[in-house]
């Protein structure tokens, strides 16, 4: 299912109580100078309305950005929702400041990758750009 | 876990039924531009004219945003569904866009009454999307209630709104401009409804005052719809709960007086015709051959005049498309 239009669509959320956007605002940039379509959600999401705002907009790619450490809290909801809502063809990826211990924790869960705070703008981008292609057309 | 896609026509039954999965995956599918989806679009297409389209457009930053969020929670706590398709620009150096209409329709997340799309403008001009009326169909024959399209933020002269929606909001925010903007022809002229936003502001009032004698500039006979100017604010919801008492009064209007079939069919004229005008600049890209590249040589050599290349070129297009 591939055209010239066929672009990366990627939904970006903040989940809960966390207030600092700055990394999430510049991974949104870096994706869209990358020429996919960023839906930026704002700041204090909950769980049940990213993936829901997810189904709607047909994303391939969710990107939660944590920084708040509620991440082994929130990462099994989403997960849990996106099976509800037989949504499991969407990638959810995890980014922000985490243990390396919770990182093999969460990969096991489901989250297809966990972006740290030291990784370079140009392999998030080319790390959403090999898992779409993984994933394959749907 | 790579699969072949489901085809397109096994979401139809789907998007009948309401199912948000299919309504999404197909507008996705109509997005992207693939002839495969073109069938069931078309079947579709047959489920349609249901819905009252209401187009909301205004200048960047204007409210638009914010306004559907407030009319849309007005609407279904009346009991009524909406969908909403919000349009933002592309990025005209690398196609990719930050679709951000969300941010400020927060609430309304997660209330299986309202689905709400974003859709980058992909550069279109106009304020709309190519595919935001398949997503207004999609929506429409999904059974919603309202469909409410926010335009990208337009300037003078992105009229497309008025030519495919039933009813148009034109949202201004006080502040901008004099009253010599409020004459001027354009954006403005198409309103079949004039909103000022932000009505908790002090300067509201002078928008307001100005909007109106502009209306009173116009000529009408006492049949026509009178064109209201309403100060609505999204922060205190002054407004609101009029706004969509005049959206449903328009619409009432427009099927009294014969205009909805008038406007219905000037919108399936305007779209016919768009759609003519992309698949000749479609097929013209996808074949670049040493013929066409021949025929814009002679016209840039000025052996040809670019009036006669583009009738040849018609002639010649025009067998591949309707094939």
């Amino acid at each position: 299912m591939t055209s010239e239009d066929d672009k990366i669509r990627v939904l970006i959320a903040k989940v809960g109580l966390d207030g600092h956007d700055r990394g999430v605002k510049i991974v949104a940039r870096c994706l869209r100078d990358a020429g996919m379509d960023v839906i930026y959600t704002g700041l204090h999401r909950t769980p049940d309305e990213v993936v829901s705002a997810a189904v709607q907009e047909d994303v391939d790619v969710i990107g939660i950005s944590l920084l708040s450490g509620a991440h082994m809290t929130i990462f099994p909801r989403v997960i849990e929702l996106m099976r509800d809502a037989d949504a499991e063809d969407i990638l959810l990826l995890g980014g922000g400041v985490m243990p390396d211990e919770d990182v093999v924790e969460l990969k096991a869960m489901g989250v297809a990758e966990i972006l740290l705070q030291d990784t370079p703008p140009a392999e998030i981008v080319a790390t959403v750009k090999r898992l779409v292609e993984e994933r394959g057309p749907r | 876990m790579v699969s072949d896609p489901t085809p397109s026509c096994e979401f139809v039954a789907d998007v009948l039924a309401g199912r948000t999965r299919a309504v999404a995956r197909l507008m996705t599918r109509a997005e992207a531009g693939t002839d495969e989806c073109r069938p069931a679009m078309a079947e579709i297409y047959r489920h349609t004219g249901r819905a009252h389209v209401v187009g909301i457009t205004g200048v960047p930053g204007c409210g638009k945003s914010s306004l559907v969020t407030a009319v849309t929670q007005a609407i279904r706590a009346e009991g009524r569904t909406v969908g909403v398709v919000a349009v933002d620009p592309s990025s005209p150096f690398t196609g990719g866009a930050i679709l951000g209409d969300r941010i400020r329709m927060g609430d309304l997340v997660g209330d299986p009454g309202v689905f709400i799309r974003s859709m980058a403008s992909r550069g279109a001009l106009g304020g709309l999307a190519r595919a935001t009326l398949d997503a207004v169909d999609l929506l429409d024959a999904a059974g919603f209630d309202i469909v409410l399209i926010e335009t990208v933020g337009v300037g003078q002269d992105e009229v497309d709104i008025v030519r495919v929606a039933d009813t148009t909001v034109v949202v201004s925010a006080p502040g901008l401009g004099d009253d010599i903007q409020a004459i001027k022809a354009g954006v403005l002229e198409i309103a079949d409804l004039h909103v000022v936003s932000k009505a908790d502001r002090p300067d509201a009032n002078k928008t307001v005052t100005e909007l109106k004698q502009m209306l009173m500039l116009g000529l009408r006979d006492a049949a026509s719809w009178r064109v209201p100017v309403i100060a609505t604010s999204a922060e205190t919801g002054e407004g609101i709960a009029e706004l969509l008492a005049a959206i449903d009064k328009h619409r009432t209007h427009l099927s009294t007086d014969g205009n909805l079939a008038d406007r219905k069919r000037r919108s399936a004229e305007a779209r016919t015709l768009k759609i003519a005008e992309d698949l000749v600049r479609r097929h013209y890209a996808a074949r670049r051959d040493a013929a066409t590249d021949a025929l814009i040589d002679q016209v840039s050599n000025r052996k040809l005049d670019p009036h006669s290349a583009a009738r040849q070129l018609l002639g010649t297009l025009n067998s591949e498309i309707t094939s």
